[in-house]
């Protein structure tokens, strides 16, 4: 192998990488928000993804009946569409369900596995038990070829791109906006924030709807690299805690660099090893570095 | 032919029985109408061993998936049987008897499986089953099939190494698609090496170890350059794309299933290895499959299986025609939706062939059926269980169909424990 190939080689791995930080980052901000800021352990996460991911199926199923000239252009739209059904979603949700279980955190886990349960029955029986793949324009599918034998797929730099978007966002809207600072408020000292004229239970559900809406948002993303069916949701979930649990609940930096690490360690693994020993590895080191620190790697302080 | 029972018909019997010849005419394919045939076959002769069958009726049992991870692959089975049921009941059932389902949902979880199929063996004494997908769920229930004599039709291609009494294999096992496979990928594609990619349980493991001793040990067709598995459900594959990329292999051989396929392929697209650079062949990827996937992901790669929806022969277009009619134009039929279509009818002439609905006697009348109007064109019973069968090579199109580039010329010789593969 000549030592440009194995540049490319290099620099493609890279890629594969951060491709994979972003996608792990993007699962794992919804969940960061509502399980880090809230403490409601929402098992029904991913199927917010999934109703993100089948509203761009939607879309696309409608843009080529209707409008089969859009089909280059939907896809930012339907992005934004995915947002807020799962965001009335969860708004839903939070209304029905999750507002009577706050002083029970351990049941929220049950109700919110509950309503997964019922979500995915749901996509099943409404929508269709195979798994589906929306028709996704042209120039997202291919790849960036500077260089011969060197392939960046574009898909991967959009997720990218739109990750730091909605990480950018989220940090923005928590640490410099009026709601932000409510939300850090209520999660400090409940019973203070509401004390001082905070509508905590305004604040729950906005906080709630905002973070299903992001799990929408991703998957809509993940429509471009891989499928969407009822069960999908149960694909993301158990890494979306992972990098949650393994940051530090409560940190938005927690979880950044959880995701950087655990992406860095499976993928660079994965290209020595075989793609199950590089999973066995990556779950070892997380057990062992929250052996050493259970709080995490970045915890926060919390007044109780 | 005998008539000696005409004697001591009841008055409803002869009003049966004339209703019967009335129908004559419009019977279609019966050439005898279904009442009187019931006649020629007193339950009491063609049932010793108390299985659900009447005069008019015999319950069989459909064991499938309709919920649960599989529930997307076993659908199109479960539709397949029960358009074939149908048929059969329009034109006379068998024996003359009407097919009654049971239907049982094996929610993809394996000891459901075994405890359904316990059900439908001990309480509902069923005269056949029709039903499983993965050799996990038919590994389930196996032992119960064998303990309580009941008679499985199992339409998934597989990993062979299996042979019993109480299955009849529908499917395609291990050498009728992964040898005549590669050997057409060494001989028209020049394929010398191979990189194998599998999802990581039983069936991709057996199959990628066959096609490994296939190229290094028996054929010698060249050499395996990497070797991969990667847990059901993974959607990350860069990281493998990247070592395809090191390896530079003649041939990607891929038996990656469920919605993995989907993510794999996209990804394959999207690092520029797709079908006018790179030859592909895959066992996993039908009809079904390639809804998810999208054509446009994956077109001009191989696969190889015994059935494809575009097969040119009137059998199939008749069968397509029929599907589609009944479950909607949108619908695709993938290979092991063909093969579940021929369990009710293999089942109909073996009853028929031993004049009886004992399981013994069904089994021992099984070798040599033929079916001359299966959609993939005859099919024919072997004394192991298994279809003698073609093999085809379709490739993928952009609208998710495949275009059949070969096959064989004869039927394959079914053989689940070849030599020197173990």
């Amino acid at each position: 192998m000549g030592l440009s190939e194995m540049f490319n080689i290099a620099l493609m791995q890279g890629f594969a990488g951060i491709s994979l930080f972003s996608v792990l980052l993007l699962m794992a901000l919804g969940l960061a928000i509502i399980f880090g800021q809230m403490g409601v352990i929402n098992m029904a996460h991913g199927e917010f993804m999934a109703i993100g991911a089948y509203t761009v199926f939607l879309a696309s199923t409608l843009t080529e009946k209707f409008l089969p000239s859009l089909i280059q252009v939907y896809f930012p739209f339907a992005i934004v569409a995915a947002f807020c059904f799962s965001f009335v979603a969860g708004w839903v949700a939070e209304w029905s369900l999750i507002r009577h279980l706050y002083k029970r955190p351990l049941d929220t886990l049950l109700a919110t596995w509950g309503l997964s349960l019922a979500l995915q029955q749901t996509f099943r029986s409404a929508i269709s038990p195979k798994e589906v793949s929306p028709t996704l324009p042209d120039w997202l599918m291919g790849s960036w070829a500077p260089t011969e034998g060197l392939d960046i797929p574009i898909n991967g730099m959009f997720v990218l791109a739109l990750t730091t978007l909605v990480t950018a966002g989220v940090m923005i809207a928590l640490y410099r906006s009026r709601w932000g600072l409510r939300v850090r408020a209520t999660v400090s000292n409940r019973s203070m924030a509401s004390a001082i004229g905070i509508n905590t239970k305004k604040t729950d559900r906005l906080t709630f709807a905002i973070g299903c809406g992001i799990a929408g948002i991703a998957g809509a993303a993940f429509t471009t690299i891989g499928s969407t069916g009822p069960t999908s949701g149960s694909l993301y979930i158990v890494d979306a805690f992972l990098v949650v649990t393994f940051g530090g609940a409560a940190s938005l930096l927690g979880t950044v660099a959880s995701a950087f690490v655990i992406s860095q360690t499976q993928s660079i693994s994965e290209f020595f090893m075989t793609g199950s020993m590089a999973k066995v590895l990556t779950l070892c080191l997380i057990v062992v570095i929250l052996m050493i620190r259970p709080q995490g790697l970045f915890a926060t302080k919390v007044r109780r | 032919m005998s008539h000696d029972h005409d004697n001591d018909l009841t008055s409803l019997q002869r009003r049966r029985l004339l209703q019967g010849l009335a129908a004559l005419p419009f019977a279609g394919l019966a050439s005898i109408p279904a009442d009187v045939l019931a006649q020629q076959y007193p339950t009491a002769k063609v049932n010793t061993t108390k299985l659900a069958v009447t005069d008019t009726e015999v319950t069989v049992g459909q064991l499938h998936s309709a919920t649960g991870t599989m529930a997307i692959s076993e659908t199109g089975s479960i539709q397949a049987e029960q358009l074939a049921i149908d048929q059969i009941n329009a034109t006379g059932g068998v024996l003359g008897r009407k097919i009654k389902v049971i239907k049982e949902d094996g929610a993809s979880d394996w000891p459901t499986f075994a405890e359904k199929s316990k059900k439908l063996l001990v309480n509902d004494r069923v005269a056949a089953v029709f039903g499983c997908w993965t050799s996990a769920s038919r590994k389930a229930v196996l032992p119960i099939f064998e303990k309580e004599n009941g008679l499985l039709y199992y339409p998934t291609f597989y990993e062979g190494l299996e042979q019993s009494k109480n299955v009849i294999y529908t499917g395609q096992e291990a050498t009728q698609q992964i040898l005549w496979g590669l050997d057409w990928a060494a001989k028209e594609k020049n394929a010398k090496t191979f990189f194998l990619i599998g999802s990581d349980y039983i069936w991709p493991r057996t199959s990628n170890k066959i096609a490994r001793a296939h190229i290094e040990r028996v054929a010698k067709l060249g050499k395996v350059v990497g070797e991969e598995y990667y847990p059901l459900g993974h959607t990350n594959f860069n990281s493998l794309i990247n070592k395809i990329k090191v390896a530079k292999p003649d041939c990607i051989y891929a038996i990656v299933v469920g919605g993995s396929n989907v993510a794999f392929y996209k990804q394959l697209k999207a690092a520029g290895i797709t079908g006018d650079k790179q030859f592909l062949l895959t066992i996993s990827v039908t009809e079904d499959e390639l809804l998810g996937i999208g054509g446009e992901n994956a077109e001009g790669f191989y696969a190889c299986m015994k059935y494809f929806q575009s097969l040119d022969n009137p059998n199939n277009k008749k069968f397509v025609a029929t599907f589609k009619a009944k479950y909607g134009a949108k619908s695709v039929i993938g290979d092991v939706t063909q093969a579940a279509y021929l369990g009710p009818w293999l089942w109909k002439m073996a009853v028929e062939k031993a004049g009886s609905f004992d399981i013994d006697k069904v089994v021992a009348a099984s070798p040599g059926i033929e079916f001359k109007e299966a959609p993939e064109g005859y099919v024919r019973i072997h004394k192991n269980h298994h279809l003698w069968s073609k093999a085809r090579i379709g490739q993928i199109q952009a609208d998710g169909q495949f275009k059949v580039v070969a096959e064989s010329p004869n039927l394959i010789e079914p053989n689940p424990f070849p030599k020197g593969y173990q």
